[in-house]
């Protein structure tokens, strides 16, 4: 089925729709786009619904993060649609989504170096008016070792504590849906196991979060659903058990 | 020679024109922190302040540190304004393009100096001031005024970087700009804070040269230098550092007589300048762009 027809016939395609039945917080339908002038993005379908983790998995160049950048408007959608919170925000501006309750941790660069640890989460409050003094109690219970160090500069942190930094900043707004391009990419097993931990807190806390996930088989086994892109576009869904049982799955991206 | 005499003939007058360097060489650092491009028409935008305070001395027979506020307010919205018409325009293409464009922007400024000032040399207040003493150090009420006025501006300025929410935000954008763009914060507020800071920075560097020293058509280009060699000595990116570059300069092409023909005293910027991208091109407080 063409991406077009996808786009003209949503219901009728996507099953998820009827297998998970919360309210859905981001639905993308058919997004094509891409950098240049190419569209990396080939028709891609999700669905996000209410306090849900979603892992997006895949091999190399599948447009894993490209589908994440694509949400959070960082690159041209050519076709589709990207429904959050019942508005279509495809084509906006990144500072409109943020404050359409959407939040996004990019993979690298994703801290202040050269700022405290408390400034960079006063960063991520920056279009917030008023008191932010909860949110920052909220955001230092769920990491405490951020908060013994509020005052380091965040460039001397270790690789998870900067992490922690990163996805605390994107907190600060309370934003309804979370976006995580591979928050554990060269963590130790350590790290990467409280970072997990943290992000089901925060779906089981409410948030709905959507991750890009290298570590496959360990986002899976608690993920609530699970896509898997290839070339640009959907090649499975189904929630994360089901995915970790699928053959195809299993040999195409989870090595074997 | 005796050291009250390095004192009151070295020592004082090169940390007073460290003083007016340094408040060029912050404004300088805070362009390429933010903005990421060498402004080469700061030291005419300090000119221009200079004179637009002697505009408002002749016009309304008031005393220069009156003008000064006035001065400093005229060269914000003039930083602001050719910002808007010139370098925002210019804001997508290669940054050699924007500096070299803030070239064209100085020899505009100094042409309108000049057609609306005249070519002369101008002071601010006529006669002579004779220096005081104080426990043997000779100084005059100026000099005093300059160091203290330098160290408050930059202290008010460390003081909203640190603590303000926009100020953070000015910081947050020279650190990582993408990830402010992804905080919400605004860059076409945050650039034109920063010409705002930049321009009140330009006309108290220029107004205090004026105030010490004569009021010429080409005072701020020839500050140019040895306000980009501090800037670049105390680490480009640091408003502190810029301080410590500029009393430096100032105070070695203030002793530089001692050794060198008092002609070859502005070749030591240039000699300064080169030494530290030889051997520490970060600058003293390591700073973040270069």
């Amino acid at each position: 089925m063409t991406s077009q027809a996808i786009a003209e016939q949503p219901m009728s395609k996507n099953s998820v729709q009827q297998k998970y039945s919360g309210k859905p917080i981001l639905t993308m339908t058919g997004v094509r786009g891409g950098y240049g002038d190419a569209d990396i993005l080939q028709g891609v379908d999700m669905q996000v619904t209410e306090q849900e983790i979603v892992v997006i998995v895949g091999p190399n160049g599948a447009g894993k993060s490209t589908a994440m950048k694509a949400i959070f408007g960082l690159l041209k959608v050519r076709g589709g649609s990207i429904v959050v919170n019942g508005t279509d925000i495809a084509g906006w501006k990144p500072n409109r989504i943020v404050q359409h309750g959407v939040c996004y941790v990019p993979q690298v660069n994703n801290i202040f170096r050269e700022m405290t640890i408390h400034e960079n989460l006063e960063m991520g409050a920056f279009l917030r008016k008023g008191d932010i003094s909860e949110s920052l109690e909220r955001v230092y219970t769920l990491f405490p070792d951020l908060k013994e160090r509020r005052n380091a500069l965040a460039g001397n942190l270790s690789g998870g504590q900067r992490q922690m930094v990163a996805m605390g900043r994107a907190l600060m707004l309370n934003p309804s849906l979370l976006l995580l391009d591979e928050p554990t990419a060269g963590l130790s097993p350590k790290y990467m196991e409280q970072i997990f931990e943290i992000t089901r807190n925060l779906r089981d806390a409410g948030l709905s979060i959507l991750l890009v996930e290298q570590h496959a088989k360990q986002a899976l086994a608690f993920a609530d659903k699970g896509y898997v892109l290839a070339a640009g576009s959907n090649r499975h869904e189904g929630t994360g058990q089901e995915l970790l049982a699928d053959r195809e799955v299993a040999e195409m991206f989870l090595g074997g | 020679m005796p050291f009250m005499e390095f004192v009151n003939f070295y020592l004082m007058p090169g940390i007073v024109l460290g003083s007016i360097y340094a408040l060029g060489a912050v404004g300088i650092t805070l362009v390429f922190g933010i903005l990421r491009f060498a402004h080469l028409a700061h030291g005419d935008l300090a000119t221009l302040g200079a004179f637009a305070a002697l505009g408002v001395v002749t016009i309304f027979g008031v005393s220069p540190w009156v003008a000064l506020p006035v001065a400093m307010v005229v060269c914000a919205f003039m930083a602001i304004g050719i910002d808007k018409l010139f370098y925002d325009y210019l804001s997508e293409r290669p940054k050699i393009i924007v500096v070299m464009s803030s070239l064209g922007i100085a020899l505009m400024l100094r042409a309108v100096v000049q057609v609306v000032w005249g070519v002369d040399t101008e002071t601010y207040t006529r006669g002579i001031v004779r220096p005081d003493d104080y426990w043997g150090i000779r100084i005059r009420d100026r000099e005093i005024y300059t160091i203290i006025a330098m160290f408050v501006i930059v202290g008010v300025l460390w003081a909203f970087l640190q603590k303000t929410k926009w100020g953070k935000a000015m910081r947050a954008m020279s650190d990582n700009p993408d990830l402010a763009l992804l905080s919400g914060v605004d860059n076409r507020k945050i650039t034109m804070l920063t010409w705002g800071i930049v321009g009140v920075l330009c006309a108290a560097s220029g107004f205090f040269l004026g105030i010490n020293t004569e009021l010429k058509p080409l005072m701020g280009w020839t500050m140019l230098l040895p306000m980009f060699a501090a800037a670049i000595l105390g680490g480009v990116g640091r408003v502190e550092g810029a301080v410590i570059g500029g009393l430096i300069v100032g105070i070695a092409e203030e002793t530089s007589v001692l050794f060198i023909p008092g002609e070859y005293k502005a070749a030591m910027a240039f000699a300064i300048l080169l030494l530290i991208l030889l051997v520490r091109p970060t600058g003293l407080l390591k700073g973040k762009v270069l």
